[in-house]
């Protein structure tokens, strides 16, 4: 054993020196050092301060709304066709559970025409699924895979919609994202650290955006100021300032003058997608309702020539030369690339939130509460472990100070843990470091009193040290074994600052099978390695 | 310094006391319960909305239940309530039960409003106390630039972070008096104070926290705290299972069950609430009092492997004896850190604290007088029940098929 003490001296330096540097990097002052903690150690929204909400997408709204579209153009075919109808209309289920159960009502179609009707259906219309209920009526219904399409696309261009919104706000590490394991439950977790106004924020994340078409007057300037000069300080009637969206490799900002009131909101914007046009430049197409056509047709009629903005959320994401009348479908053409086509494509279809969003829970912890809960936090840490050195030292002596730089160790590599694998540190999770002071300290005690026993009943030193080490091992095995099985479905069960707590003390305590054993041991063979024979060991 | 040489207490002898004191403490735990309808849940298991306010002043809860009650749209019934504790001065805690989401939702929201209403003024101005960063940056850039104050954007965002920070460190803690305060912030000259008092005003309240749980999200919680339990009760139930004989594990799994048993009575009796970090402290002292009895547990099947002839009780007195000192230490060790924690941790880590405190205590003394005696119990009932064909030896040898044989047991 003590043969290779050099190599494993080696192996708990490097782990001190890798840890260390995980912890505090290359600081190269005090201050430095204290930021670069801050980097590293990532603290949860309990601790920062900030707001972790649940919402639910209802997503029977987009359900609904795809209905509605469906009956709108069925009425017009059916018109086409001259098939007559009595009443048409569609249930309205208000929950996110029964958005399956969304069902088109048809009634009073003549059995002289039923033919055709249901070829114009199965034709036009092959989303649905057509069920008769009698000779004059139906029902139709999504099928199932389109359901889950269409459930699961609402769903992700939320997210998008919800995404953008925020980053708006200017907020560092704000997270939108799919929650919950059961794909059926249609929940999205928005996370905002430093988010002090919690009320503002849910607010804009629930009203509709606004997507605008506007006519551009003038632009684009550098400023501005230099807007603002070029029309003698005064803007003309009817008209805004807006700055554009900042593009890939674009230096400095973009105004243009454009009218106040816009040509088409989100509101009649039905669809966009991107494709690839003449000479392999990139377009984004786009449809409108019937009505938004109807206004945009005069608009481009009497705008050839002019340009127009594509405005999102007040900033313009896109200018285009209008070239001719375009009624109810349009092309924006010669984009520079695909991703800006798509970018383009999205930012249309995504102006409005395609379904409405319930908050299901709420967690808003304001930046004061956070500072006070990290410093309660620190205080019960030190003083905790103050206690557990003092009374080590006084009852193990020498070996006390064994045991303490065990310790010691065993917080470094927790911390050092938490910055590598990315892990957050929530208020639960600063009590579980200190809880794994307590419990760490048991292993050191198992050994210690095993060994004061094989000393007591007359071994040698080396000998003592030795078995104590041996019949401790199997013990501390299984007493960590069984707090980390509680600390794995913890974590499996539990959100945010509970899964802190689980992940701490999990780490913590297989960082402590590592220091209490193989740390100390190495600690007690440099002591005995100078003596042939030690009389007596300081436990 | 060994404070538990070579003991010899005759713990098993004296195992009935302990048996009792904790049926009377389990009596007394349900009877709390049943008493007060149920246990006291925290937000994460009641549902509703909960808000906590820090007033500049002891807080006014007659006018706050006034003018909350006063609200068209706030829905049921509102509580107001001190907070007590360490740190907490001035606060209030504003909650209404469970509800709808939608409901909730505007329950929330108006509650915020209400207090505005009454205690902000409307004058157009903002309330400093209340702000966020971005909207403190927005109001004043303008009126900066008016007042001739040179700044960038990034100076701006700066001066407002340092501001804020400055009202959010302790012994502010969110609340700033008077403007007069911010002089002492790195940045702030007669220009800036002259336009801040313009531009804002400082409301007597602050709010801290805000909790929503709606019934679906409370509904899930409630659920994986009960799962999160009982999977954890039955994996530590199969790793003793596995470990040694069956009813060593049972004997775990009963103390652990008396433990959590009697730290939730004493929730009950203390009047403290539960919550999912205290569900978080109840399996790890599950974990804990694991420990604690396997670590004895060890030591008795260690001890019987030398001695076969010995009675089970002797043979068990002797392992708790000779583990004492490490029991001892070890919890009085870990009961150290987590007074610590209950002294200086803070109101939010309260009940979590107090979970541990109790817990350790009760599940120290369980691995002795209830884990063990129940092992007891159960040897000496199946030794009756094979010596009744026979006449009684007085040193019959123990049994094999009664402990693992040797070569499973040592592992």
């Amino acid at each position: 054993m003590r043969t290779n003490l050099r190599a494993r001296t080696v192996v708990i330096v490097a782990t001190i020196l890798v840890c260390v540097f995980g912890i505090i990097g290359f600081p190269k002052s005090a201050a430095d050092l204290v930021q670069n903690v801050k980097n590293h150690i990532q603290l949860g929204l309990d601790l920062k301060g900030g707001s972790h909400l649940v919402l639910q997408v209802q997503v029977q709204d987009a359900v609904k709304a795809d209905a509605d579209q469906t009956m709108e153009r069925l009425k017009e075919d059916l018109g086409k066709q001259r098939i007559t109808w009595a009443s048409m209309d569609r249930n309205d289920p208000q929950r996110v559970e029964d958005a399956d159960d969304v069902e088109i009502y048809i009634k009073g179609v003549p059995a002289t025409q039923t033919s055709s009707f249901r070829d114009l259906v199965n034709e036009r219309y092959a989303t649905y699924v057509l069920t008769a209920q009698n000779t004059t009526d139906y029902s139709m219904r999504l099928k199932p895979s389109e359901l889950v399409a269409l459930k699961r696309d609402t769903v992700e261009r939320t997210i998008q919609t919800i995404g953008n919104r925020i980053n708006e706000l200017g907020l560092t590490e704000p997270s939108v994202q799919q929650y919950g394991r059961a794909g059926d439950q249609y929940q999205i977790l928005v996370q905002l650290p430093g988010v002090d106004d919690p009320a503002h924020v849910q607010e804009l994340i629930r009203t509709a955006a606004v997507l605008e078409l506007t006519k551009v007057e003038d632009g684009p300037f550098a400023s501005r100021e230099a807007l603002l000069s070029q029309h003698g300080g005064v803007l003309p009637l009817n008209t805004k300032m807006v700055k554009a969206k900042p593009r890939g490799a674009q230096e400095g900002e973009q105004w243009y003058l454009v009218g106040k009131t816009p040509v088409i909101t989100g509101r009649e914007m039905r669809n966009a997608r991107a494709s690839q046009g003449e000479f392999r430049k990139w377009d984004t197409n786009f449809t409108l309702s019937p009505d938004g056509g109807k206004r945009f047709g005069r608009f481009t009629e009497a705008n050839i020539g002019n340009r127009l903005a594509v405005a999102l959320d007040n900033s313009i994401v896109s200018v285009a030369t209008i070239e001719s009348r375009i009624e109810d479908a349009g092309r924006i053409t010669n984009l520079t690339s695909e991703d800006e086509a798509v970018d383009l494509s999205r930012y249309l279809r995504s102006g409005s939130l395609p379904a409405g969003v319930q908050t299901l829970e709420e967690r808003s912890i304001g930046p004061s509460l956070g500072a006070d809960s990290v410093h309660e936090g620190l205080v019960a840490g030190i003083a905790g472990l103050l206690a557990v050195i003092v009374v080590m030292l006084v009852y193990y002596k020498r070996s006390g100070v064994n045991a303490v730089l065990a310790l010691a160790l065993n917080t470094v590599v927790l911390m050092a843990a938490l910055s590598y694998f990315h892990a957050v540190l929530t208020l639960p999770g600063i009590a579980g470091v200190i809880l794994t002071i307590g419990m760490a300290v048991d292993s050191n005690v198992l050994i210690f009193e095993r060994i004061r026993e094989e000393l007591r009943s007359g071994k040698a030193v080396i000998a003592a040290v030795d078995t104590g080490f041996n019949k401790a091992w199997w013990t501390i095995v299984d007493t960590h074994v069984t707090t980390v099985v509680s600390c794995a479905f913890l974590f499996l069960f539990g959100e945010g600052p509970v899964r802190g707590f689980a992940v701490t003390l999990v780490i913590g305590l297989i960082a402590n099978v590592f220091t209490a054993v193989f740390v100390s041991r190495t600690i007690f063979d440099y002591e005995l390695s100078g003596h042939r024979r030690m009389e007596a060991l300081s436990i | 310094m060994q404070l538990f040489k070579n003991t010899d207490f005759d713990f098993l002898g004296k195992k009935w006391p302990f048996i009792i004191a904790s049926l009377v403490l389990t009596a007394a735990g349900f009877g709390s319960i049943a008493v007060k309808h149920g246990l006291k849940y925290g937000i994460d298991f009641k549902e509703g909305v909960l808000m906590t306010v820090k007033f500049a002043y002891p807080p006014p809860l007659d006018q706050i239940r006034a003018a909350m009650a006063r609200s068209q749209k706030i829905k049921g019934e509102v509580s107001v309530q001190n907070i007590y504790g360490s740190g907490a001065e001035n606060e209030v805690e504003i909650g209404t039960e469970a509800q709808e989401e939608g409901q909730l939702n505007v329950n929330r929201q108006d509650m915020q409003d209400v207090l505005n209403a009454r205690w902000g003024q409307t004058a157009g101005k903002l309330d400093f106390n209340n702000a966020s960063q971005q909207v403190v940056v927005e109001r004043l850039r303008d009126p900066l630039a008016r007042a001739g104050v040179a700044m960038s954007d990034v100076q701006l965002q700066k001066l407002a972070k340092d501001m804020l920070d400055f009202r959010d460190t302790p012994p502010r803690s969110g609340l700033v008096a008077n403007f007069s305060q911010l002089t002492s912030v790195p940045g702030v000259n007669a220009g800036i104070m002259n336009t801040l008092q313009q531009e804002c005003y400082l409301a007597p309240f602050h709010i801290l926290k805000v909790e929503m749980v709606g019934p679906k999200v409370g509904a899930e919680l409630r659920n994986k705290a009960v799962l999160a339990t009982l999977y954890a009760l039955a994996g530590m139930l199969a790793y003793i299972w596995f470990r040694f004989e069956w009813i060593y594990g049972l004997g775990a799994v009963i103390a652990c069950f008396h433990d959590t048993l009697i730290t939730i009575g004493l929730f009950s009796l203390f009047g403290k609430e539960i919550s999912m970090t205290v569900i978080a402290a109840l399996l790890t002292l599950v974990g804990y009092s694991m420990n604690d009895t396997i670590v004895i547990f060890d030591r008795i099947r260690e001890n019987l492997k030398i001695s076969r002839r010995e009675p089970l009780e002797r043979v068990m007195n002797r392992a708790v004896n000779q583990t004492l000192s490490r029991t001892i230490m070890t919890s009085g060790l870990t009961f150290l850190t987590v007074i610590a924690l209950f002294i200086w941790g803070g109101p939010v880590l309260h009940g979590f604290s107090f979970a541990l405190v109790c817990g350790i205590i009760v599940g120290t003394y369980s691995s002795v007088f209830i884990a063990s005696p129940i092992v007891l119990f159960w040897h000496n009932y199946t030794d009756r029940r094979k010596r009744r064909p026979g006449p009684p030896l007085a040193t019959a040898p123990r049994p094999e098929a009664v402990r693992k044989s040797p070569a499973r047991a040592v592992k």
